[in-house]
């Protein structure tokens, strides 16, 4: 069995995929780590929904301005050129479609783009956050992920079984074995680990994995 | 015309049993914990304003602030996004065992229904939560070759703001990304009152600067050096 990539090393395949003069919303938790990653010379302003546009990197404990954080309530920074503004503005700028690029978690991602990351259902308590903005305003969706659960069951389905955040939004899934992009309601495999064969990753999918075209290593550092 | 009270209790005089409270703030920033507190001692000395229902975009952390007004079991009911914290245990507790209700609404759209209650705008169209449960039984149109989900507006009886600068014709500034909510908070309820760090007079505030414009505040009460929620929960705060 392939050694899959650390959360980190999924981050970091992401953010090489971040696209220059772009503007970009991480969601709270993992998909903040990308930040870490963008590659050298690349102009990327991330936008946070409780209303700023270009924030940069938490600031050494014991300096926080806690009137100064991001969505997910951490500390942050500001850039030279950066603004504030209120939740209207800011989902203005998400639903309006002036955001690049957004990255979410996920439970569940299927093949049609449908992205289930807000609720396991009954007995716990539903958060949704900006998610269900989000999802319909970005003109690329990407989801990072571990390829399987915990229990080592497919994320990655024909159809999500549990409560959806969007439908048919997802446009790109990094996870921890391969790179996957939706194309015309199938996943369409760009990248897969050298060390794990095409079957391999399949019988971690539920869903079938087109790779008609040439499918790339995922090559990622140590980190 | 806004007004300047002498007091937290005086400013928050007009809330009553049962009011739909819109509360400002993200997390800590912009959370008006003076003006919350002054109402849990006053639910706690008299009972009263109980069964409120609190429009916020979270759910309370810790036991300070809107998790002491739930802890005093002077909530209702909960309208927000993000009902989950560092310590969200106020809430959650009482959510499982059925004791306060929730409105769960995606973060842009509760943005967008408190912006339209203020603006006199009582319904519109958004993608957000389209094929999602939090559409069920809402109207749904298609627009341009897409589908989109009717949202009504939001309003509420009182907001509770908290400004960094406020002059006493009530405009306002707020603090870095404190203002989150509040503006469109103070358009949407039929009394806003803000706690604000500094009163000014008329002037001293640059008319090209004012966020809030003061015809949507109502009543202003001065407090120097407000406490912070985050900063309380990381001092320890009980």
């Amino acid at each position: 069995m392939a050694k899959k990539l650390s959360n980190a090393q999924i981050a970091w395949r992401a953010a090489q995929d971040l696209p220059d003069d772009s503007y970009v919303n991480l969601g709270i938790g993992f998909p903040e780590m990308i930040a870490k990653f963008k590659p050298e010379g690349r102009e990327v302003v991330y936008h946070t929904e409780n209303g700023i546009l270009d924030f940069g990197e938490a600031p050494p404990a014991g300096d926080e301005d806690w009137d100064l954080i991001n969505a997910g309530k951490k500390a942050v920074t500001l850039n030279p050129g950066a603004s504030f503004f209120h939740h209207a503005d800011s989902f203005a700028m998400v639903r309006g479609g002036h955001l690049d690029v957004a990255v979410l978690g996920a439970y569940e991602v299927a093949e049609n783009g449908d992205l289930a990351n807000w609720s396991t259902g009954p007995g716990s308590v539903p958060a949704v956050g900006g998610a269900m903005d989000l999802v319909h305003g970005a003109r690329q969706i990407w989801v990072v992920t571990d390829h399987t659960t915990k229990d080592g069951k497919p994320k990655l389905l024909k159809k999500c079984r549990l409560p959806l955040t969007g439908v048919g939004c997802v446009t790109t899934v990094y996870t921890s074995l391969a790179v996957i992009d939706i194309r015309g309601g199938r996943f369409v495999l760009r990248e897969k680990l050298a060390s794990m064969s095409l079957d391999e990753l399949q019988a971690l999918t539920e869903a079938t994995l087109v790779a008609d075209g040439t499918v790339k290593d995922l090559i990622v550092p140590e980190i | 015309m806004a007004r300047i009270y002498p007091s937290l209790e005086s400013a928050l005089d007009c809330i009553e049993d049962g009011m739909a409270v819109m509360i400002g703030g993200f997390g800590g920033a912009g959370a008006p914990i003076e003006l919350i507190h002054a109402l849990v001692d006053r639910f706690k000395a008299t009972g009263s304003p109980g069964n409120l229902t609190v429009i916020n975009n979270n759910a309370g952390n810790g036991a300070v602030g809107i998790a002491a007004m739930i802890y005093a079991g002077m909530v209702a009911k909960m309208v927000c996004s993000f009902p989950r914290s560092s310590d969200p245990k106020a809430f959650t507790d009482r959510y499982l065992a059925g004791e306060i209700g929730l409105e769960l609404v995606p973060q842009g759209t509760l943005a967008e229904r408190i912006r339209a209650g203020g603006a006199g705008i009582p319904a519109f169209y958004t993608p957000s939560s389209f094929g999602t449960e939090i559409a069920e039984g809402k109207p749904q149109a298609e627009f341009d070759g897409r589908m989109y989900v009717q949202e009504r507006w939001l309003k509420a009886d009182v907001a509770l703001i908290k400004a960094e600068t406020a002059d006493r014709k009530g405009n306002l500034t707020y603090r870095k990304a404190a203002r989150n909510f509040s503006p469109l908070m103070a358009m949407a309820a039929k009394i806003t009152v803000v706690q604000a760090s500094r009163i000014v007079e008329p002037g001293e505030i640059d008319p090209e600067i004012v966020v809030t414009p003061g015809i949507f505040v109502n009543r202003i009460v001065e407090v120097a050096n407000p406490a912070q929620e985050e900063a309380l929960l990381r001092g320890g705060a009980k």
